[in-house]
């Protein structure tokens, strides 16, 4: 991973000032995962480059890791990117490197922080969406960009490009300070790594500062903010008021980091590249559409016992708590993971022991048989028999239908006939890259109906979400009762 | 003549009962186990630190009984030291011995209350006791003498005075009746015979008796002689008489059976309603007894007077076999095998029912099997049914002959039944004997449900309770796996979001460890690690399996979905399936998956292998290549991406140091030249992960290499050595050289230095051609001998391949050396405790246990694979 600064501002050994680094010698500095070698590839009056190289020690990268089994990729510690792309590690690399020109002093000529000079930086590589994701992050700073894509596998070609690019940045006249504080917070928010690779708290917080200079008038904000909350969520929940964003609006129930596309897909706004950002205020509309309108029929019920069978991070939880005459709910989720987010979104720890008796959160699974699950008044089952294989609804309907037999069950799922109102959807695609089947309103109407059929239920299927003509609403919802 | 030795039933709840100061503490310690003693003053202590502190009484108890109830829950005899000289006190106990369906037993030590008061004045402890202590408690007990038999106490011991206390010298313990452990069979055991004294003859005579009848030579004579097959005896479920024709025949020839050691027999509820009439009780005639009263009318009152003996003296059940069969007419819950209370006896008798009453006016029965989770085998009768059908280890053997169905028999350890019809119906059912049958019907899925068997349409759904948690499964390979909680957890998820219905799942794939790390330059693997270790662990011989670089699946595969119904009992999912390590379905495109199946299964039928094996399904550990038909995504996103990232990046940085190397600085040759290794290295990389990489657009461009043949109907091939499987695998292999693929193999003997030179050189012509490398197995699948099981096959990598592990800079000066610190611990530990899940799982379901059973074995792997190990091993 190579970052290059060169100025022709005159004169351009000036730069050596600036960065407080010597351009007649190579300096290597150690940093969390290797070395960091800062040298000039040239220096003379008229032009002078600055050249900071990342060497990530592989072997050293690697920590314990722990996590499922499954079908994921448990390699990817060893064998990834980061030796090799602009990451955090960078950022780090830059704060630790140049820390005084971030910080605008120049001991020997305290003019040039202030001065505006012509930059030109240039990063190999920067893992991005596309090349119009570099533009929207970094035009609205005044940089002309010019980037240089590669393919995935020239032995390939018909794998595409990768998304990888050697970005180029020019600017007519900028202060040094503010291309670095540019390029340490963005840097991060492109990079698609995750949290073993991420640094501690306070490290964060000093990232999120670096920014509040120009990150308010920032068209993107709202983008950078939510991509640091992937962070902000292992390192500190607090960030989340630090940053003001609301709380509702952070994502979806189910897994969305690893289905982000997919979450944006269901807001039919992925045409825009930063779709995610984008996408997240009618997303949420949707979710909580239907998590406002399973709550209502709880609440509409009286049901005192209620299960969420699926309660993922526990925003329906959240809704049933406030219902006064919910006496006890019984929140299941299969992933452990998802169950930890519940405990801290939901504040399990700190609350009062009487709020506390009312909720019962814990690993379920819907495919067997479970005796906790019966004598509920109701069951809330929402968008989560689409993440079932259907050759295993069957056993689902049994836990469900026919031995926890709750009074009432609520199932919603995904309407099939609307996903061709989702442009980025090709026919045949599913909005979740984890559904197993989206439903038209004929099959899941007819699902309902037998199932209801068979356990001594009665069922009506109802829209969910706003109607359009032909296509019906977004999502669909079956109430079944006893 | 006081008595020496007190008689007591083996498992019982004793309750000393007298005085403070009776000697009761004394008393125990001499004639019991210390462990056996649970004292209210030791319990009063341990909740309040002081042993007389009564305002602790109530915690004290409580805990006094939770004792006694984890004790008897665990079936051990228990001692209450306390004064129990209250009605309320002991009516608790003698509820807890009932809960548990244990006999209580009263002892009481009656002195007199001077030497009691005595005694107390003489400890310290007892000093402040109040004068009307011991009076107060003496009346209570006087009053306690007239109802303890009232109470439910079957033995009471009332010794009076020192004396007598002191005589007592031992206590004997009186095995249950019930209790025939020691007796290991074999066995025939016969269903309810009800007067059907026709098929009874006939069934016997066809499981080799030999039966005469003989003219009575005296009164006491029964007129039959009979002869076993050798060492076998027959075993009556109850229920000889009654809507029958022929009730005192079949009495005769059972009682004679009996009495001359070849059989056993346990009571019907129709011979205790008989046994009562002979008793002079008034029993109500319906449902056939009418008949057996008047066939009996005829019989002299010898004959009924032994009748009444021989029912008298039945038991309500047997454990028997080392507690691995149980008999019971009506069945047995597990918690009650062994036990005695008159819970257990009516359970025996009658089963359990609903408290419903079906349309037919019959009781409904409560189908306590379903929920039976017991290791031994329950055989029983009562409920006729239409066929004799295994649940969860247990069948009911009452297949109605009196009602025109059959007499049947289960031969014993065989799991073998012989039934005779009968030859004609000698009573109208009540209710039709399918009716269970049909009621599913009713509510079944599908209308192909009711040609699931029994257990399979129980094992539609398991129960989470059989897999979460801490596990501990008991292995014929080891003797226990536990699975942590944890581990559980994980499992749970990846089971319940990805796997494929659980009945398909009789085996995941064991991890598999590499070799010890190699020395040698540029190696991390090297077979001589992988030979050494085999010869450590005393083989001779090994296998050497050329490694392909694919997805590992497992095959299940019938030959129609008929066969697939009959033995997966799975229906409307195809023939079979080809799933990954983690139970997922390896084809998401369900054509594909169809022609794939059909194809395989077309090999096996011109392989003739279905005849061979005698078989309609099979099980195939195997590898299905290329790596991108199942990785293609995790290839683009992970492998490629990263060649993409260097092979950007580097002639970047290369470029840079170029330009600053000519301005002469200080170490950037150095780094230049680094630079260059890592541009080299990440150009074999690539060139790594894309040899096992080709486009998979039909069938056409799949490779399916099988390297073991685990089952088919009936058994397993754990018992056969590497060269058979791979010689029967490239039978099948033959004929479809197109889609499978025989592995290259070949036996290397391990003293042979010249056979381990050229297996060593197979391997390096491999490797270097891009293989990824072979695996070592012991030539025997489970070798014997051993005090330790041995590592089931060791991988052995190659140096190009280990790059798409090891990551693109793994040779580079630096990194070898730190890589080398490697550990094959742990990663074996594991491979061995998953290697013996795999094989229990396979046993289990060819055993045809329930498939809880096997999932639980299934799931261990799945958990254990949740281990943090280092995945690069």
């Amino acid at each position: 991973m190579l970052l290059t600064i060169t100025t022709t501002h005159q004169p351009a050994t000036d730069l050596g000032y600036l960065l407080h680094k010597n351009p007649a010698r190579l300096q290597t500095l150690e940093i969390t995962a290797g070395q960091a070698h800062i040298f000039y590839p040239e220096a003379t009056p008229e032009r002078c480059t600055a050249a900071l190289l990342l060497d990530i020690d592989p072997v050293a990268l690697v920590r314990s890791h722990r996590g499922p089994a499954g079908e994921g990729f448990a390699l990817e510690q060893y064998v990834n990117d980061r030796p090799y792309v602009a990451s955090s590690f960078l950022s780090s690399a830059l704060s630790k490197a140049f820390n005084t020109a971030m910080n605008g002093t120049c001991k020997d000529r305290p003019e040039l922080p202030d001065t505006l000079l012509p930059l030109e930086a240039t990063v190999a590589v920067m893992p991005a969406a596309g090349v119009e994701q570099l533009q929207r992050l970094f035009l609205p700073l005044g940089y002309e960009v010019s980037t240089e894509a590669h393919l995935l596998d020239p032995t390939r070609p018909e794998w595409g490009d990768s998304r990888y690019y050697t970005l180029q940045l020019r600017h007519p006249a900028i202060r040094l300070r503010d291309l670095l504080s540019h390029l340490y917070v963005l840097i991060p928010v492109l990079d698609r790594g995750d949290k073993h690779y991420w640094i501690n708290q306070e490290e964060a917080e000093k990232l999120l500062r670096r920014g509040m200079d120009w990150l308010p008038q920032h068209p993107e904000r709202e983008f950078i903010t939510r991509r640091y909350l992937r962070f902000a969520e292992f390192v500190n929940p607090t960030l989340e008021w630090l940053l003001e964003v609301d709380e509702n609006a952070t994502d979806d129930g189910f897994g969305k980091e690893a289905y982000p596309e997919a979450a944006a897909a269901e807001a039919g706004t992925a045409t825009e590249l930063l779709g995610q950002a984008g996408a997240v205020g009618e997303k949420q509309s949707l979710h909580d559409l239907r998590l406002d309108r399973v709550a209502e029929e709880i609440r509409r019920r009286g049901a005192k016992r209620v299960l969420d069978l699926g309660c993922g991070e526990g925003k329906l939880v959240r809704r049933l708590l406030n219902i006064p005459h919910v006496e006890h709910i019984l929140a299941l989720d299969v992933s452990w993971r998802e169950l930890e987010r519940a405990q801290q979104r939901l504040h399990v720890a700190e609350m009062p022991p009487r709020q506390r008796e009312r909720l019962t959160l814990t690993q379920g699974s819907l495919l067997y048989h479970d005796p906790r699950l019966a004598d509920y008044d109701a069951a809330a089952v929402v968008e989560v028999i689409e993440h079932l294989d259907e050759s295993r609804l069957a056993a689902f309907e049994q836990v469900v239908f026919a031995r926890a037999r709750p009074g009432a069950v609520l199932v919603t799922t995904p309407n099939a006939d609307y996903n061709q109102r989702y442009e980025t959807l090709s026919a045949g695609e599913f909005r979740h890259s984890d559904h197993r089947f989206e439903w038209t309103r004929d099959q899941f109407t007819a699902w309902a109906a037998s199932v209801a059929a068979r356990h001594d239920y009665a069922v009506r299927v109802e829209p969910l979400g706003p109607e359009a003509a032909e296509v019906g609403a977004p999502s669909q919802l079956a109430v079944f009762e006893r | 003549m006081p008595l020496t030795a007190l008689k007591l039933p083996e498992l019982s709840l004793v309750l000393l009962i007298g005085t403070s100061g009776a000697g009761k503490s004394t008393f125990a310690r001499r004639l019991f186990k210390a462990t056996e003693i649970v004292s209210s003053d030791q319990c009063r202590a341990l909740v309040a630190d002081d042993e007389n502190d009564q305002s602790a009484t109530p915690e004290a108890f409580a805990l006094l009984h939770y004792l006694i109830g984890l004790r008897l829950k665990r079936g051990l005899l228990t001692v209450v030291d306390a004064t129990n000289v209250q009605a309320e006190a002991r009516k608790t106990l003698v509820q807890l011995a009932r809960d548990y369906h244990v006999l209580p037993t009263a002892i009481i030590l009656d002195v007199p209350d001077r030497i009691a008061e005595d005694r107390n004045r003489a400890r310290a402890e007892r000093q402040h006791m109040g004068r009307h202590v011991v009076p107060q408690q003496r009346q209570q007990l006087r009053r306690s003498l007239k109802t303890l038999k009232q109470e439910g106490f079957r033995h009471i011991y009332h010794l009076h005075g020192p004396e007598e206390i002191d005589a007592v010298q031992a206590i004997v313990r009186d095995p249950l009746y019930s209790n025939r452990k020691q007796d290991t069979g074999p066995f025939d055991i016969i269903g309810d015979v009800h007067g059907c004294y026709h098929e009874l003859v006939q069934l016997l005579t066809g499981l080799g008796y030999g039966i005469e009848e003989m003219p009575l030579q005296d009164a006491r004579d029964l007129g039959v002689r009979v002869t076993a097959p050798a060492g076998r005896r027959a075993l009556f479920l109850g229920d000889l008489v009654d809507r029958g024709p022929a009730s005192p025949q079949v009495l005769r020839l059972v009682m004679h059976m009996v009495q001359s050691g070849l059989a056993l027999c346990v009571p019907g509820n129709h011979d205790i309603k008989l046994l009562r009439y002979l008793n002079g009780k008034n029993v109500n005639e319906q449902h056939g007894f009418a008949e057996t009263v008047a066939q009996l009318a005829t019989e002299s009152d010898t004959f009924k007077s032994q009748v009444r003996q021989f029912l008298d003296g039945l038991v309500s059940h047997y454990v028997l076999d080392g507690g691995k069969l149980v008999v019971a007419h009506a069945g047995m819950r597990e918690e009650m095998q062994g036990r005695g209370s008159g819970a257990v006896r009516a359970f025996a008798l009658f089963g359990e029912t609903t408290g419903e009453i079906d349309e037919f006016g019959l009781p409904v029965r409560y189908n306590w099997a379903s929920e039976y989770r017991g290791r031994a085998m329950v055989v029983y009768g009562h409920t006729p049914v239409p066929n004799a059908e295994w649940l969860n280890n247990t069948i009911d053997i009452d297949t109605g002959c009196v009602f025109g169905g059959q007499l049947t028999a289960l031969r014993y350890p065989e799991r073998e039944l012989v039934a005779v019809p009968a030859a004609q119906v000698y009573c109208e059912p009540v209710r039709p004997l399918d009716y269970l049958r049909r009621a599913s019907e009713v509510n079944s899925q599908q209308a192909e449900a009711t040609q699931l068997s029994a257990q399979q349409q129980h094992d539609d759904l398991l129960d989470i309770r059989d897999v979460t948690g801490k596990q501990i499964i008991k292995t014929r390979l080891l003797p226990s796996v536990t699975i942590r909680e944890e581990n559980a957890t994980a499992a749970l998820e990846v089971m319940s979001r990805f796997a494929l219905n659980p009945k398909w799942l009789l085996y995941l794939p064991p991890t598999m460890s590499p070799s010890e790390t190699s020395a040698l330059p540029d190696l991390l693997e090297h077979p001589a690690e992988a030979f050494d270790y085999f010869r450590r662990q005393g083989q001779e011989r090994v296998v050497c399996e050329e490694k392909h670089m694919g997805s590992r699946v497992v095959v299940v595969l019938a030959k129609d979905e008929d066969a697939a119904r009959r033995r997966f009992g799975v229906v409307g999912e195809g023939p079979g399936k080809c799933y990954t390590r983690t139970g997922r379905n390896f084809f998401t495109d369900t054509g594909l998956e169809a022609a794939f199946l059909a194809r395989l299964q077309d090999a096996l039928t011109t392989a003739g292998f279905w005849e061979k094996f005698q078989t309609d399904w099979l099980c195939l550990d195997a590898e299905l290549l290329p790596w991108s038909a199942k990785a293609q995504e995790l290839i683009k996103n992970q492998y490629a991406a990263v060649a993409a990232a260097a092979t950007a990046a580097l002639p970047e940085a290369a470029a840079v140091l170029t330009q600053a190397a000519t301005r002469g600085l200080d170490g950037i040759e150095a780094l230049l030249a680094r630079t260059t290794a890592r541009q080299t290295a990440a150009q074999h990389y690539a060139e790594a992960y894309r040899r096992y990489c080709w486009p998979v657009e039909s069938l056409a461009d799949l490779r399916l290499a099988p390297f073991h043949l685990l089952a088919t109907e009936g058994r397993t091939y754990f018992d056969k050595d590497h060269a058979w499987h791979m010689e029967t695998l490239r039978a099948i292999c033959l004929a479809d050289e197109s889609l499978l693929r025989a592995t290259p193999y070949r036996v290397v003997h391990l003293q042979d230095v010249a056979d381990v030179e050229a297996a060593t050189q197979w391997w390096t012509d491999l490797t270097a051609a891009g293989g990824e490398g072979m695996v070592v197995k012991p030539y025997d699948f489970i070798p014997g001998g051993r005090q330790n099981l041995v590592q089931p096959a060791l991988k052995c990598r190659g140096r190009e391949y280990l790059r798409i592990i090891y990551g693109p800079d793994y040779l580079l000066p630096g990194n070898l050396e730190r890589l080398r610190e490697r550990n094959v611990k742990s990663k074996r530990n594991l491979a061995l405790r998953e290697f013996a899940l795999g094989v229990e799982g396979v046993e289990r379901f060819v055993a045809g246990t329930p498939l809880r059973e096997v999932h639980q074995c299934v799931f261990g792997v799945l958990a254990l694979e949740s281990e943090a190990i280092d995945p690069r091993l």
